[in-house]
């Protein structure tokens, strides 16, 4: 058992694992009052997300602009059981139909919608986060990559998927709240989530599951199932001809990246005691595509950072400067993307790490972008890499 | 068919000129002074942000993302109001201090946002959000941390926390009379019901749909479209096709300048009034994106106009262009978002605290006699007490106002039958 | 859903909803044109196109208040030509530098160019907020645009609807024609089919791209000045376009203008169609649906001229 970790994860993989764990379990948690933490367990909620990005995008090379769609149906799964305890017929004995969500009053529905029944159950409800945006995104793949659809015309089917959800979550206002989405939820099992001391709770029970996730991804990444992808990537053609069966991979990598962003969309609804539409749509969703990239698409924990950092930075910004921090937001996306496709993780890999290392062993050796080993990891099928064209010549 | 005479039930202080006042500045300032309760912490004992000279109060609108559009107007506003606030002393002796937030036109940012006001900046008052779905999100932690909001927007109702002063109309006030009007003055018998597809349209529809039905009279189509849908054709087809005497149109945001456009375009002169366009969602604000010749000979369903001739409104009117600029409009919701701070000052002062709990027990029954719209006062369900206005737009984008309640109308967050 | 009305009603019915869905087919083949040319031709995903639309509008309106304002009134009919003509150039010149400064060097990663363009979108939309405020301005129309003809009783044809049906034909048998004649054109699809070889011949490639870049914006330019007749002009008014924009493109077939031109006939009239007999919000959905649908069973679009790689 612990060769198979030890062969898996690397010390120094786990190293970086134990930073990150000590930063999130002790340091954050001791510097920041609730709301703070509370707000940095909002932003560990979209890491998720990026987490299945670096997955399908990063090593698979498959960019879903829909992730929020994921992020929005683990969400709102966990707000429909929530909902369902917080309408109680007592707290609800002012409404026509008293027993059911006030926005379906609102909309003269007179008993709970079918879907919505076995909602009450927590098991259920459950169960639910992790299949329902599982059967979607293995829907949405096979469909897909049956058909061997990629780059581009993927990620903009998937916007379009993203566009479609929003417009009938919205439309259908009276089964899910519309545009308000599902608000004022109150109690899990009776236990009163919008406490201070259930906060610290759902932080702790947010860091862990993050770290299932991570070690998850790492395990995904490390096996042969990793390795392959990265072929994949860089050449499907070869990797079909070699008697794989390349969609298989691939739908399984984008179900797994789903998941893992159901499980950020149900933490999300606990953790800020709301869901709403504005998670399913396309902007939202480009920007978790946007915090993996700044993290690093090859970095699992570059991703966590990334989310992070990002959030911080946009809460930072629009506290003190409101009308500009979107040029901040827009020079971010386009210079992470220009000077440092591989984020965060490729600046460490690549400037910081060789020179700590240089520090220690031979002062002043090589020059440290000769030493990374994944310079060219940008690679996507879409583009259809090939050595032999020259560099788009200037003429 | 224009009001000559205008009938005010409020008391003779409201025709008051709010200019004068401004000029009296020095007079209020030391009668303020000389009636203040102590300067104790009895005006304090919570632990908000209020210092011997200073209280702190929250701004919290979008001025990024698609709805910046729309409530920059109330920010502006309510800037102008903490502004001649201060000129006036303030608030029992204290300057408000605003601390401006952004919401981005995003849900949970305004939750985000609002929490910070509440928790760590210790604000005595919040004045903001704009969208139902922006309240609705704040709204469980204005209850939790006890905080106070002072709402702008006319909005769908059924709902009534103790936590936020509604300073816009509730649907029934806005929709009820405008109904009765259209159908006694214009003799409407058909109604065809549109509007953008979220909660306050499909209510507020609701309310118009149940009271023309029990007027007895028909409503011959009912259409939503998306957020942000530019594309009409085919309602305006639909329109033409069933012949309604009356378009009650309750479209928003950008899709309302495609609407009207599309509309004028397609050969429906709003002027003739055939059909009549009826609506309770463009503001002077909107009219700006629209295009004043595009919406000409339009009704719409308010409590207030830019070009409503009192004096109170014409002091405000005049501090807002001196501040903002000749060429700014105001709205019914700019209007509303400027009663806040000048209904909380109030509530406060009655109160003689900062204390949340206080000044909720304050607010039922406070009147302001100075407000740009007239006379409001504060309902017990913490909506206003106000008349509703019935305005034609004009080819300059202003309204010229055609009716008047006359009385003050009830707040009915819950109508009975309309649920 | 027939029922409720008679033949004739069904008659004049599909004849208004036909020339709705013409005016949305108009819409699309404008907003697609552009953006077809750029991913069709080079493989750039331009997240940014709605914005470059959206400063044509913001030049119209700027044209118009210059002709309200300085010139003579009997003039004043005539400033939408003059507005499209700068607003073509004026989002031409802004792609232009785009592409030099940033598109350029991405073109080995198509999906880096949608992260970078999306960025430049957000930095547009801030641009144009602090530029002309947050609010919507409004673009007075020319008399002449305004009003619309009755062909029968119910059947009235809007004239700004006509224009940019005019507008539309008129752009699209140029770009058409530039393509197929022109010298920037034959060297485009040269670059596109084998940019080794076309650089051998002799073709400076790195100009070629960047005019057809700075061509596909300027394109959005001039649909950004047609739609100041209906819709809105906001900072973020653009934004509403994108998805449905890039559906036309890819369900077209990215590299073919004659697949864009289908995709967009397609997917109006469905619209419309749909429109008439359903709830607007369920029509979108239910085109939507079909689009992606029809998309997952034939991935390469309605017409392509060789299969996905």
């Amino acid at each position: 058992m612990n060769s198979m970790i030890s062969n898996l994860f690397s010390r120094y993989q786990l190293t970086h694992m134990l930073i990150l764990a000590l930063l999130l379990v002790v340091v954050l948690p001791l510097s920041m009052d609730i709301f703070r933490l509370n707000l940095v367990g909002k932003y560990l909620t979209y890491s998720f997300v990026a987490i299945g990005l670096v997955l399908c995008w990063g090593y698979g090379g498959i960019l879903s602009l829909g992730q929020g769609v994921f992020f929005g149906l683990g969400g709102y799964c966990m707000a429909m059981f929530l909902k369902l305890e917080a309408s109680t017929p007592e707290a609800t004995a002012i409404q026509s139909t008293p027993g059911i969500p006030d926005f379906m009053d609102w909309n003269q529905l007179t008993e709970l919608p079918w879907f919505w029944q076995p909602f009450h159950s927590f098991g259920f409800t459950l169960l639910a986060i992790i299949a329902v945006p599982a059967i979607f995104a293995l829907i949405v793949a096979v469909a897909m990559f049956k058909r061997r659809v990629g780059g581009v015309y993927f990620a903009i089917i998937t916007q379009a998927v993203a566009a479609i959800l929003t417009i009938l979550i919205i439309g259908q206002q009276g089964f899910t709240g519309g545009v308000n989405g599902i608000t004022d939820l109150r109690t899990l099992h009776g236990w009163d989530i919008r406490t201070d001391s259930a906060k610290y709770v759902l932080y702790f029970v947010c860091v862990a599951l993050l770290f299932g996730c991570l070690f998850a991804a790492k395990y995904v990444i490390n096996s042969k199932l990793g390795r392959l992808l990265v072929a994949m990537r860089e050449r499907e053609d070869r990797v079909r001809f070699s008697g794989y069966d390349v969609s298989a991979f691939k739908i399984f990598i984008f179900c797994l990246a789903a998941v893992f962003s159901a499980i950020g969309g149900a933490m999300f609804t606990l953790q800020v005691g709301f869901m709403s539409p504005s998670f399913v749509g396309i902007v939202p969703s480009i920007e978790m595509v946007i915090f993996c990239a700044v993290g690093g698409r090859l970095s699992v924990l570059g991703a966590v950072y990334g989310a992070l950092l990002v959030n911080f930075a946009k809460t930072t910004f629009s506290e003190s400067f409101p009308e500009l921090w979107l040029f901040a937001m827009g020079a971010l996306f386009i210079g992470v993307v220009m000077a440092f496709p591989n984020g965060l993780a490729g600046v460490w890999s690549s400037q910081v790490e060789p020179r700590i290392k240089a520090l220690f062993n031979k002062p002043g050796r090589t020059t440290p972008a000769a030493t990374n080993s994944t310079s060219a990891p940008a690679a996507t099928p879409a583009e259809s890499f090939n050595p032999e064209e020259p560099s788009h010549a200037r003429g | 068919m224009i009001l000559k005479s205008r009938h005010y039930d409020s008391p003779k202080g409201a025709r008051r000129s709010f200019l004068r006042k401004m000029l009296a500045i020095p007079a209020a300032l030391a009668l303020a002074h000389a009636s203040l309760p102590a300067l104790a912490d009895d005006a304090n004992t919570t632990g908000l942000a209020v210092t011997k000279d200073t209280v702190k109060v929250g701004i919290l609108h979008s001025v990024t993302g698609t709805m910046a559009i729309s409530e920059t107007g109330s920010v502006q506003a309510e800037k102008l109001a903490i502004e001649q606030i201060n000129a006036m002393g303030g608030v029992l002796g204290r300057k408000i201090e605003y601390i401006q937030e952004d919401g981005a036109s995003d849900w949970p940012t305004f939750a985000e946002k609002a929490k910070k006001l509440l928790v760590n900046d210790k604000t005595a008052a919040v004045f903001g959000c704009w969208t139902s779905a922006s309240r609705k999100a704040v709204l469980p932690v204005f209850e939790q941390y006890n905080g106070m909001l002072y709402y702008p927007t006319f909005y769908e109702g059924l709902e009534q926390s103790p936590n936020v002063i509604y300073t816009g109309q509730e649907a029934t006030q806005q929709i009820i009379e405008g109904i009765d009007w259209v159908v006694k003055n214009k003799g409407a018998k058909k109604f065809f019901l549109l509007g953008s597809d979220y909660i306050w349209p499909r209510t507020s529809n609701k309310i118009a749909r149940k009271h023309i039905e029990k007027l007895g009279l028909s409503v011959v189509g009912e259409e939503y479209y998306p957020l942000g849908h530019t594309q009409f054709n085919s309602v305006i087809n639909k329109i033409k096709l069933k012949k309604p005497d009356v378009v009650y149109a309750i479209v928003v945001g950008g899709s309302n300048v495609a609407f009207y456009k599309q509309l004028k375009a397609a050969g429906i002169d709003m002027t003739k009034e055939h059909p009549l366009v009826f609506t309770i969602s463009v503001t002077e604000d909107e009219i700006l994106g629209i295009g004043g010749e595009n919406i000409e000979g339009a009704y719409a369903a308010m409590k207030y106009f830019q070009s409503l001739p009192n004096d109170n409104n014409k002091a405000f009117v005049d501090a807002f262009k001196a501040k903002y600029g000749n060429d700014i409009v105001i709205g019914d919701v700019t209007q509303a978002a400027y009663l806040g701070p000048w209904l909380w000052k109030a509530a406060v002062e009655k109160a003689g605290s900062f204390d949340i709990d206080k000044v909720r027990a304050a607010s039922p029954g406070i009147e302001l006699t100075t407000a740009p719209e007239g006379y409001v006062r504060i309902h017990e369900n913490h909506h206003l007490w106000s008349k509703t206005r019935i305005g034609r737009a004009k080819a300059d984008g202003q309204y010229e106002v055609v009716y008047e309640s006359k009385d003050l109308i009830e707040p009915n967050p819950f109508p009975a039958g309309y649920q | 859903m027939f029922a409720d009305y008679t033949s004739s009603e069904l008659l004049s019915i599909f004849a208004m909803q036909g020339f709705a869905g013409l005016i949305l087919f108009s819409v699309f083949v404008l907003m697609a044109l552009g953006l077809a040319i750029i991913f069709g031709q080079m493989g750039v995903i331009n997240m940014a196109h709605g914005e470059f639309m959206i400063l044509g509008a913001y030049m119209t309106y700027l044209t118009s208040h210059v002709f309200e304002n300085y010139l003579p009134a009997s003039i004043y009919g005539m400033y939408f030509f003059i507005a499209m003509v700068i607003a073509f150039f004026a989002a031409g010149a802004l792609g232009a530098l785009v592409e030099w400064a940033m598109i350029r060097h991405l073109y080995k990663r198509p999906l880096d160019t949608l992260l970078a363009t999306w960025g430049l979108s957000l930095i547009l939309q801030q641009l144009y907020r602090t530029i002309f405020g947050t609010r919507e301005v409004g673009v007075t129309l020319p008399d002449w645009l305004m009003g619309s003809y009755a062909l029968s009783d119910s059947i009235e044809v809007p004239i700004n609807g006509l224009f940019v049906m005019a507008l539309t034909v008129v752009v699209t048998v140029g770009v058409w024609l530039m393509m197929q004649k022109s010298r920037l054109g034959k060297q485009t699809r040269a670059v596109v089919q084998n940019r080794p070889m076309a650089a051998a011949v002799g073709i400076n490639t790195a100009k070629v791209d960047r005019l057809t870049f700075a061509l596909g914006c300027g394109i959005a330019g001039i649909a950004g000045s047609a739609f100041t007749m209906i819709g809105s002009t906001g900072p973020t008014s653009g934004q509403l376009y994108i998805v449905d924009t890039f559906l036309v493109v890819v369900f077209g077939g990215a590299s073919s203008l004659l697949g864009t031109v289908a995709s967009a006939f397609t997917i109006s009239q469905a619209q419309s169609t749909m429109e008439f007999f359903l709830s607007g919000s369920m029509a979108k959905v239910l085109t939507l649906l079909v689009v992606v649908g029809i998309l997952m069973l034939r991935p390469q679009g309605l017409f392509s001229l060789k299969m996905r790689k």
